[in-house]
């Protein structure tokens, strides 16, 4: 392998790992806060990439500005993100809390293909492309390879902003600190006078909103189709677990590790490609099971 | 002992007649012809399953609008291939054991055509695979209950190594880009070992199988890129191939290296703005919407307006195998109602027609084959703009005949293709250029 080479995979390795770290950040902070494992994140990507890719054909059809291509890919994601993920919250999360494991995976998996069926609804089994955004940013071109400047610079930026918007939010302001202090112990939090109700469909919002922000920056690139948000959840499952639950900062780094593994694996054994971010999954469960990141947690009793 | 030659003739009379209402029922016609169908309703393959069923739907419709098969009309029972294997397996003999349907037509994908054949040819159903293209199910094992009406891999395979050389003879190197599951895996060894046999001074230089249903093929594109592979061969559809047109497109890799894309034709429409020039294309066959030989036929410009009409969109190869099945099962009936003196056929004798049967969808003639493979002319052409339509259309088209391409009966594919003679590219080919 050449440095050429090394740079090419590194690049394409992180651009990877920008939306899927996006989209399992929202998974391991609900996690985190409700202690629930949210199948449905997928659908909340697909829909979010569904309604982005439906606003820019409307863009496209009324004639409106190219300027707006990208604000409407924020806008899908924070128009559908706390719409649906309020009522999944309201209708459905609240009342599986605490309950048992398996039960609250079953339920979100049901929800999950509810809404892959509400998607088969709405917007039919073709494959949906919405390009204009990533033609609109042009290429740069390294080391002779043409790189697209949505995926390359776009994404990156807009994933590190989430995380350090997100940092900033759970470090330094009151209610951030009521997410914290819930991700603890949820009892104690509440005996404190956390509004837990609140401070639940809050990170559940801000969670969903995540998923649907993924979904909708992955649209000018990707075709959207029915089974999307299953292949999403799948990986950024493996990101969570390779990270631990509920890990933040372990989860930039766990994509990280998929991304440049599967872009690696396609210069060096293509074979792997496919493979590697469960071959690291399985090992790091091997040596530790509760994932890289996980703190100990305190045994109740 | 008078009562026992009496009971002796009455119960020979009630045999007889039994046996005479037994051969009445075999022969007379039913009601309507009940005839499963399945395709993909569901999951990233109902871009050709929901274009399929629209394809059905209106070819059924037409049938039984002229009366059907000798007056008896087609009731289709329309199975999810979406469920997977076994979950199709169980509907399937559902349908047939507890609704009675024993014809089928079966399936679009080709693992569930390996593992509906032998059920088929167990439970007596006549079976027609009516998109599915592995070659294995047809050459592996023979079969009594099962055709079908298309090509399959093999003869779209070789075909698109013989239209590649004649276009573009001189090249190097070669790259693949398929989808990690069988189809992509298999026609890149049919693929390659045709190429090796045609032209053996062709390097390999990558052969990539990124997962199925992968959304992002940015590493995969920068390393093509990297190596600048005369040709490309890429033999995805659906989502998967949308996309990689999509990235390949913005970022210049489908101008840099010669593409061929065996199943192009499928996603043309969709994302034609992104398809340069000089792609080299086909659609599984000779289905195509503006078909050289038949595009001004009125049966299949009523069709494509009829399809349009329903869809918003032309139909494209799976719609046409759908329109296919559906007339060389009329067209077997009417043969065994033929056969059978005018009467109506039993399974076994509409299964006895299939073999040998000739018939004709919206493009060239097939002929059914004595192992129930359909003999299809393969069409390739290269992807051009034109101003009639926001899309690219098929240009410098050209047949490869079946017979060509074709692995003798008895024989096996990946042998077969090995012994295939560079004589073949001596041939030559009509070729036809769009008009309008």
């Amino acid at each position: 392998m050449t440095t050429e080479m090394f740079i090419l995979a590194t690049l394409d390795g992180l651009s990877a790992a920008a939306l899927l770290f996006m989209v399992a950040l929202g998974l391991t902070l609900i996690f985190g806060v409700m202690g629930i494992l949210n199948v449905a994140h997928g659908s909340l990507y697909a829909i979010g990439g569904y309604v982005a890719a439906t606003l820019g054909l409307a863009i496209d059809k009324f004639g409106l500005s190219p300027a707006l291509y990208l604000p409407a890919l924020f806008l899908a994601a924070i128009l559908i993100g706390p719409l649906l993920g309020g009522i999944l919250e309201v209708g459905l999360l609240r009342r599986i809390l605490g309950k048992d494991h398996v039960l609250q995976l079953l339920v979100t998996f049901a929800a999950f293909m509810i809404l892959e069926d509400v998607q088969r609804l709405v917007w039919g089994t073709q494959p949906y492309f919405v390009s204009n955004v990533m033609t609109q940013f042009g290429n740069t071109d390294i080391l002779g390879i043409t790189y697209t400047n949505y995926q390359m610079i776009v994404i990156p930026v807009v994933a590190a902003l989430a995380y350090y918007g997100l940092r900033y939010f759970l470090t330094k302001t009151w209610l951030g600190r009521e997410v914290i202090a819930m991700t603890f112990h949820r009892e104690v939090a509440t005996a404190m006078g956390v509004n837990a109700k609140l401070v639940s469909l809050l990170t559940f919002v801000i969670g969903a909103g995540l998923g649907t922000l993924g979904g909708a920056l992955a649209s000018p690139s990707t075709a959207l189709l029915p089974g999307v948000g299953a292949d999403m959840i799948v990986q950024s499952f493996a990101v969570i677990a390779i990270a631990g639950l509920g890990q933040l900062g372990g989860a930039a780094l766990a994509a990280c590790l998929i991304g440049l593994s599967r872009s690696f694996a396609v210069y060096l054994m293509p074979e792997l490609a496919v493979l590697t971010p469960y071959i690291i999954m399985v090992l790091v469960l091997l040596v530790r099971p509760e994932g890289l990141f996980a703190a100990t947690s305190m045994r109740r009793i | 002992m008078k009562w026992v030659r009496k009971i002796g003739i009455v119960a020979s009379v009630m045999v007889v007649l039994v046996l005479c209402a037994q051969l009445g029922l075999a022969q007379e016609k039913p009601a309507e012809l009940k005839v499963g169908i399945t395709t993909y309703l569901t999951g990233p393959a109902s871009v050709f399953g929901v274009p399929g069923k629209a394809a059905f739907d209106i070819m059924i419709e037409e049938i039984n609008a002229k009366g059907g098969i000798d007056g008896v009309k087609i009731a289709p029972f329309f199975m999810d291939e979406g469920v997977g294997t076994s979950g199709l397996l169980s509907e399937y003999r559902r349908a047939n054991q507890e609704m009675g349907i024993r014809v089928m037509l079966a399936a679009i994908s080709s693992g569930h055509c390996l593992a509906l054949a032998p059920v088929a040819e167990d439970l007596k159903i006549l079976n027609v695979m009516w998109d599915c293209s592995t070659e294995r199910v047809l050459e592996d094992a023979r079969y009594n209950y099962v055709f079908r009406p298309q090509a399959n891999a093999t003869i779209e395979m070789v075909a698109a190594v013989i239209y590649l050389l004649k276009t573009k003879p001189d090249f190097k190197t070669v790259a693949v880009v398929n989808q990690d599951y069988a189809w992509g895996r298999d026609s890149w060894e049919i693929f390659s070992n045709t190429l090796k046999a045609l032209k053996p001074d062709v390097k390999v230089v990558a052969e990539l199988f990124p997962k199925f249903g992968a959304s992002d093929f940015s590493a995969e594109i920068s390393r093509l890129q990297a190596l600048k592979p005369d040709v490309i061969l890429n033999t995805s559809w659906g989502g998967d191939l949308d996309t990689f047109i999509r990235q390949a497109s913005q970022r210049g890799l489908l101008k840099s290296s010669t593409f061929v894309m065996p199943l192009l034709e499928s996603s043309m429409e969709r994302v034609g703005d992104a398809i340069p020039d000089g792609v080299i294309a086909a659609g599984r066959g000779d289905h195509y919407f503006l078909h050289p030989e038949t595009k001004n036929d009125p049966a299949h410009v009523a069709f494509v307006k009829k399809f349009r009409e329903k869809t918003g969109a032309y139909p494209i190869y799976p719609s046409y195998h759908a329109v296919q099945s559906v007339i060389a099962l009329k067209a077997a009936y009417e043969k065994a109602i033929k056969a059978n003196g005018g009467k109506w056929p039993t399974i076994e004798q509409a299964a006895a027609a299939m073999n040998g049967l000739e018939f004709k969808g919206f493009g060239r003639p097939i002929k059914i084959r004595e192992d129930g493979q359909g003999m299809e002319d393969q069409l390739y052409g290269i992807t051009k703009k034109v101003p009639e339509y926001p899309f690219p259309v098929l240009d410098k088209m050209m047949f490869i005949p079946a017979e060509l391409v074709t692995t003798p009966v008895g024989k096996k594919s990946p042998e077969y293709v090995k012994t295939i003679s560079p004589e073949i590219l001596k041939k030559e080919f009509k070729t036809y250029n769009y008009t309008k």
